[in-house]
């Protein structure tokens, strides 16, 4: 909150005298806070790289920092968004990056043996389905942890996919393969359309249906959910299924993106990118009310923030001391929010 | 009592006032050594507020705090236990997980060596408890055992701590009748020993047993300080919610009802809307065969764990039966597997644990309102934000509910008005048949009645009534007719005409009587 808080003060005089009040409506709206971090993010980025905000058409289609970012943040968006929905009901899932990469490695291994493409996507979401009904039964149906649950699903994840693979890194060479992973459309990764579209849907079937309302009951109070007359235990078990569908479809994108399939790198901790992402978006662990818009958000403060500390030249691996320490941030903050 | 001895402790001009609520102004508290006082007033009247300023949970904005002639500013619950004010709240706050003996010491576990003396933790816990006359394995993990038995841990601990002053905030709204007697006792052997005992209560029975003394609180000021002797219900009644109260003189409901009575006699029986054939569950209840008629109220008595809730609970779905059968007009059907097909057929329950079986706490009132009947709808028929909000804006004014708006989270409400939405949550699927287990525990004298006059009038309309109540009392009053449950079985049924406490009581207690 306080580094937030400051940064606007930081702002144009004027605009601080003209709207105290305004300002003070802006700050309570739940994306402030996410939405001010990536301003800040983005700020650094004008003034420490040079060329951030370049644009430019190349090849039929938008060049530059900016669409990098969107191309790469598609799968931890998507990530992030089974995330958001597994964690409003009070779980959480560790097996995302696993099941990202059994689903690649089921379609590279078919692309690889000229399948029709469809057939190799289908295949690789219908594994993270299997993986998605697997963790739910695990939590909804044995009532095992969910932390406990999916970690099982973590470790043997990669393992099947080493299996699919034949412990091999597969390599695809098919151009209709790579689309979803670098491909553009009217000028735009097709890899953020995919991303955004399953935001969307989410985003609908939480507004306009009354998936959102029992959601959130079901994350708050599930035993009085379920008195209520709410499907508490099958909500939850799709809330799995969900979610591991995303992480298939991100790993399509990142295989897609490398034109291959590595099963012991592939998404490696992107369950854990996710749970930052969705925390950073202002969605508590302890769950009930959530913020899908907030989750994307996130997503893109943690794409940004690797690729600034890349182009500033930092060592690689101090990426991860920067990404530790946001972390901390966060979890300061929620603190002084309880 | 005693008017020659000091108090030793003595509250006064207390005033507290929250953002937007002033809570206390002008309040206060005088306490003898060797005497129970009991506090009360409407949910509202500010006792809880005055409670938390006494054990340092609140700091009061004004006014003194005066313990054997010192004044005291205890900043924290701890400080105040250091003083010698010991406290059992209202909602046990224990740890479930841990063991009775931990929870007993938590905080001051015995030592020995540095390291924690566990057997001699047992023991001691042990004897405590036994004082209290209960005897359980200690080492057992606190959640095993029933609320009350975790309200008689919550008073032992707060007895292990050498306390002058115990304040017991509605200690007896879990308990049963024999284990209120039971914490009666105990409270009478605290007394001799010169203990001064604060306690709070809506129980005007309660009241009157044990009381010597009763302070009233009104709109967050003292309204007066009286001796129980002195006092006829009625006066209290009166000065708690401040104007004459035929309401709740007893005599005058009792005449209403006889003219309900008649009315139900001349009228045929109506039909029956509900019937169990045989239906139990292992260990938990004994097969029960009752009939619920249209618009009657039937009322289930009996003491705690007898098998009144889980009598509810099996019909609605919530445990599952595992004999019996349930017709539904004509049709016979299995038990419910959940309380989705319950609801499906018209049942609608509130569950007597309010705050974990009912509220959605961070949820807005329009959200828990609207919750069972969009259930029943289904997800993908959401109602109408413009549908949603005639709901709840029509139940806030027909149960009388005090919130600021429709979209308050609801877990900022008090209780009795949180018990109102949640009762709305039901009557907004308009059901054939409501359960209300408990409806009115903990909740102000006020909000009863408005509860309870409510549900009559849809029960008038046609609505049937399983009405679960501790209250034998309120059950005699409200109920046309009544089963009476003993150790988990259906043991007798009284039909109005019948119906007596003197009766009553004896089936509840078994042959014996």
């Amino acid at each position: 909150m306080t580094h937030i808080a400051s940064s606007s003060a930081a702002a144009p005089a004027a605009v601080a005298i003209a709207a105290p009040r305004f300002g003070a409506r802006l700050s309570a709206h739940p994306l402030a806070r996410p939405l001010g971090a990536l301003i800040v993010l983005l700020l650094i980025n004008l003034f420490a790289v040079p060329g951030f905000f370049h644009l430019e058409v190349k090849d039929g289609h938008l060049y530059g920092a900016i669409v990098d970012i969107l191309n790469r943040s598609a799968p931890l968006m998507l990530a992030a968004t089974g995330m958001t929905v597994v964690i409003a009901m009070r779980g959480i899932d560790i097996s995302v990056g696993a099941v990202v990469a059994l689903a690649a490695a089921v379609a590279c291994t078919m692309a690889a043996a000229e399948q029709p493409l469809w057939m190799a996507f289908a295949a690789a979401l219908g594994a993270a389905l299997l993986c998605g009904v697997w963790n739910g039964l695990l939590v909804a149906g044995l009532g095992l942890q969910p932390i406990v649950a999916t970690l099982v699903l973590m470790v043997a994840g990669r393992g099947l996919a080493q299996l699919v693979t034949d412990g091999q890194i597969i390599t695809v060479y098919r151009d209709d393969f790579f689309v979803l992973g670098s491909g553009y459309l009217f000028g735009l990764p097709v890899a953020l359309y995919a991303a955004l579209a399953v935001v969307l849907a989410v985003a609908l079937a939480m507004r306009k249906t009354a998936l959102g309302l029992f959601t959130q009951a079901v994350g708050i109070n599930p035993v009085a959910a379920r008195l209520a007359g709410i499907r508490a235990g099958a909500l939850v078990f799709a809330s799995y299924a969900f979610c591991a569908v995303c992480a298939g479809l991100a790993g399509l994108i990142i295989s897609s993106n490398i034109k291959s399939a590595d099963a012991n790198n592939a998404g490696l901790l992107l369950e854990l990118d996710a749970i930052l992402a969705v925390t950073l978006g202002g969605t508590s662990l302890a769950g009930g009310k959530f913020n899908l818009a907030g989750s994307v958000i996130g997503a893109l403060i943690i794409q940004t923030l690797t690729y600034t500390v890349y182009s500033l030249g930092v060592p690689p691996e101090v990426n991860l001391v920067v990404k530790s320490l946001v972390v901390f941030a966060v979890c300061l903050s929620q603190r002084s929010k309880a | 009592m005693a008017t020659a001895v000091a108090p030793v402790l003595e509250l006064s001009g207390i005033h507290k006032e929250f953002p937007g609520v002033k809570a206390l102004s002008e309040a206060g508290l005088r306490l003898y050594p060797g005497e129970v006082h009991t506090l009360m007033g409407q949910n509202g009247a500010g006792k809880s507020t005055l409670i938390k300023v006494l054990t340092g949970v609140h700091a009061p904005d004004r006014g003194r705090i005066v313990m054997e002639g010192r004044e005291i500013r205890p900043g924290s619950t701890q400080e105040a236990q250091d003083l010698g004010i010991s406290t059992v709240y209202q909602e046990v706050n224990l740890c479930p997980n841990l063991s009775v003996a931990e929870n007993i010491f938590i905080g001051r576990y015995p030592r020995k060596w540095g390291l924690v003396d566990w057997a001699a933790m047992r023991t001691r816990a042990a004897a405590l408890l036994r004082d209290l006359e209960i005897d359980i394995d200690v080492s057992a993990p606190l959640s095993r055992y029933p609320l009350a038995i975790q309200q008689m841990v919550a008073i032992s601990r707060a007895l292990n701590i050498s306390a002058r002053v115990l304040v017991l905030d509605e200690p007896t709204s879990s308990l049963d009748e024999a284990e209120v007697q039971l914490l009666f006792r105990v409270l009478r052997r605290l007394r001799e020993q010169g203990m001064a005992i604060l306690f709070v209560t809506h129980f005007l029975d309660q009241t009157y047993a044990i009381s010597d003394r009763i302070t009233v609180m009104r709109n967050g000021e003292r309204e007066g300080e009286y001796a129980a002797a002195d006092l006829s219900r009625l006066a209290l009644v009166n000065k708690m919610i401040g104007k004459p109260a035929e309401e709740s003189d007893d005599a005058a409901v009792e005449m209403r009802q006889e003219g309900r009575a008649a009315a139900n006699d001349a009228a045929p029986p109506s039909p029956v809307v509900l019937a169990t054939r045989g239906l139990g569950r292992k260990g938990v209840l004994q097969p029960v065969d009752m009939q619920v008629r249209a618009g009657e109220v039937l009322g289930l008595a009996g003491l705690l764990g007898a098998g009144r809730t889980e009598l509810a609970r099996l019909l609605f779905g919530a445990d599952r039966a595992d004999k019996g059968d349930i017709v539904i007009g004509e049709k016979a059907s299995g038990a419910f597997a959940n309380p989705r097909q319950a609801i499906a057929a018209g049942i609608g329950f509130c569950s007597e644990d309010r705050k974990l079986e009912g509220a959605v706490l961070s949820l807005s009132v329009r959200e828990n309102l609207v919750l069972a009947l969009q259930a029943r709808q289904g997800m993908l028929r959401a109602i109408p934000m413009q549908r949603q909000r005639e709901l709840a804006e029509e139940y806030v004014k027909a149960l009388g509910i005090r919130t600021a708006s429709i979209e308050t989270p609801i877990g900022t409400l008090s209780g009795g008005n949180q018990q109102k939405v949640l009762l709305a949550r039901w009557l907004a699927t308009d059901p054939r048949l409501m359960i209300l287990d408990e409806p009115t525990r903990g909740i102000d004298v006020r909000a009863k009645q408005e509860i309870m006059d409510y549900v009559t009038t849809l029960c008038k309309r046609g609505m049937s009534l399983l009405f679960i109540s501790s209250e034998l009392p309120e059950v005699l009053r409200c109920s046309d007719r009544m089963i009476v449950m003993r150790d988990r079985a259906a043991c007798g049924e009284y039909r109005r005409g019948d119906l007596d406490e003197t009766t009553v009581l004896h089936a509840i207690a078994g042959e014996l009587a």
